[in-house]
């Protein structure tokens, strides 16, 4: 979450409820909704790697409002996480570990296993499915996310596919 | 009550004088009012099964049974009139009559399962508009996107209200947005009691369907109840932190 708040810091000063709803707004119902506890260790954390910087501002009858700024450091490094390409997704998948090593183990057949992964998958695609037809159509971004997660879920089905052509016989 | 249920079927070509057997025994059954998804890699069988359940493809043994009658010993000419009146067939391709307007395509599998003039043409008015199709009603399909055409396809195969909806990859061929406006309809007549059995690859179909049958090398390897066993998540955080 460092760098997602150094980009809303880079538009403009705002202590941490604020970032916290400026996520919450941006990315819709489709993101992890971030604590409020979590967001202030990670303020906390890019003070100390000087990223930014913190000042109180007083406020009459209450107690004073930490304000978070971007400093030079923070704006570098945003930059060049912006700037540089993202790894995509790495195939470290537990299940494939499951279904190679399973028939060493003696315990579970690979058509049982595929079986059951293959119900969990078409579960999970079901409700992606439900929460987009429950989130705002106006909600791009929110509706992009979850098209690119059930993408990757197809991609895994379609591989488990696979997994069940070449290794059960 | 039941639909269609098959016993043993099997479907065996011949291959320069070699049996290849893409079907090797499958005993299935279908509920009125169930929406069955087939699954399983390429050149396991679905596409064949579906087909010998449409009477478009000839079983080597076995049997089908629809409606309490079987059906797998009728002729040709004689499964020709139990499609028409029973059962509503949608394709990769669409298959449209490329010289007969929307409204036609629509309306004549109506008048050809009995239907009046009339019936058949409030029939059509009324799916097409169910389908956000009335004003293309008059266009050729040649005119229609990709996703229109299965669309009006989609309609053509409710048009004679059939007991049973068949249907082979029906999102194949289409972007993610007809997809979903494909994946509306049939939910909506899966609603109203509609039987439907789909052979897709597409988990966002399959994720529709009541039930998930698996087929591997012409054989039924799973037979998945959609039910719901757990609660569906709150936010749509929470689905995406688990494939995060």
């Amino acid at each position: 979450m460092r760098l997602p708040l150094l980009a809303l810091l880079a538009k403009e000063p705002a202590h941490g409820y604020e970032l916290k709803q400026a996520l919450e707004q941006t990315f819709g119902g489709a993101y992890p909704s971030p604590n409020i506890g979590q967001i202030y260790v990670t303020l906390g954390r890019l003070e100390k790697d000087g990223y930014v910087r913190v000042v109180d501002v007083e406020q009459s009858n209450r107690p004073n409002k930490k304000v978070y700024f971007l400093t030079a450091a923070g704006r570098e490094a945003l930059e060049e996480w912006v700037d540089e390409p993202t790894e995509g997704p790495r195939v470290r998948d537990e299940f494939f570990m499951k279904l190679v090593l399973a028939p060493l183990t003696g315990i579970a057949d690979r058509m049982a296993l595929i079986n059951r992964q293959r119900r969990h998958y078409l579960s999970l695609m079901r409700d992606l499915t439900e929460l987009a037809e429950r989130t705002d159509p106006g909600d791009r971004v929110a509706l992009l996310l979850i098209e690119g997660a059930t993408l990757h879920l197809q991609a895994d089905l379609d591989w488990l596919e696979r997994c069940q052509e070449d290794l059960v016989t | 009550m039941t639909v269609l249920t098959t016993h043993n079927l099997v479907r065996i070509y011949q291959n320069g004088g070699v049996p290849v057997p893409a079907v090797r025994g499958v005993d299935f059954t279908v509920e009125a009012g169930e929406f069955v998804a087939i699954m399983g890699p390429s050149g396991s069988g679905k596409s064949t099964l579906v087909h010998m359940l449409g009477g478009l493809d000839v079983r080597t043994s076995g049997e089908i049974w629809l409606d309490g009658k079987r059906v797998d010993t009728l002729s040709e000419s004689a499964w020709a009139v139990l499609r028409r009146r029973k059962i509503g067939f949608v394709f990769q391709f669409y298959n449209l009559v490329t010289n007969m307007s929307v409204a036609d395509n629509v309306e004549l599998p109506a008048l050809l399962a009995g239907m009046s003039p009339r019936e058949s043409r409030e029939r059509r008015e009324y799916l097409l508009a169910e389908l956000g199709l009335t004003e293309r009603a008059y266009a050729a399909p040649a005119e229609l996107s990709g996703g229109e055409q299965q669309r009006v396809a989609l309609a053509r195969a409710l048009a004679n209200g059939p007991r049973l909806l068949l249907a082979d990859e029906p999102t194949g061929n289409l972007d993610s947005r007809n997809t979903r406006d494909v994946l509306r309809l049939l939910g909506e007549v899966h609603g109203q009691g509609q039987t439907i059995v789909v052979v897709t690859h597409d988990a966002k179909v399959a994720s529709k369907a009541d039930r998930v049958v698996t087929l591997s090398d012409g054989m039924i390897v799973d037979d998945a109840s959609m039910r719901r066993r757990r609660r569906p998540p709150g936010s749509a955080g929470d689905v995406v932190e688990l494939r995060g």
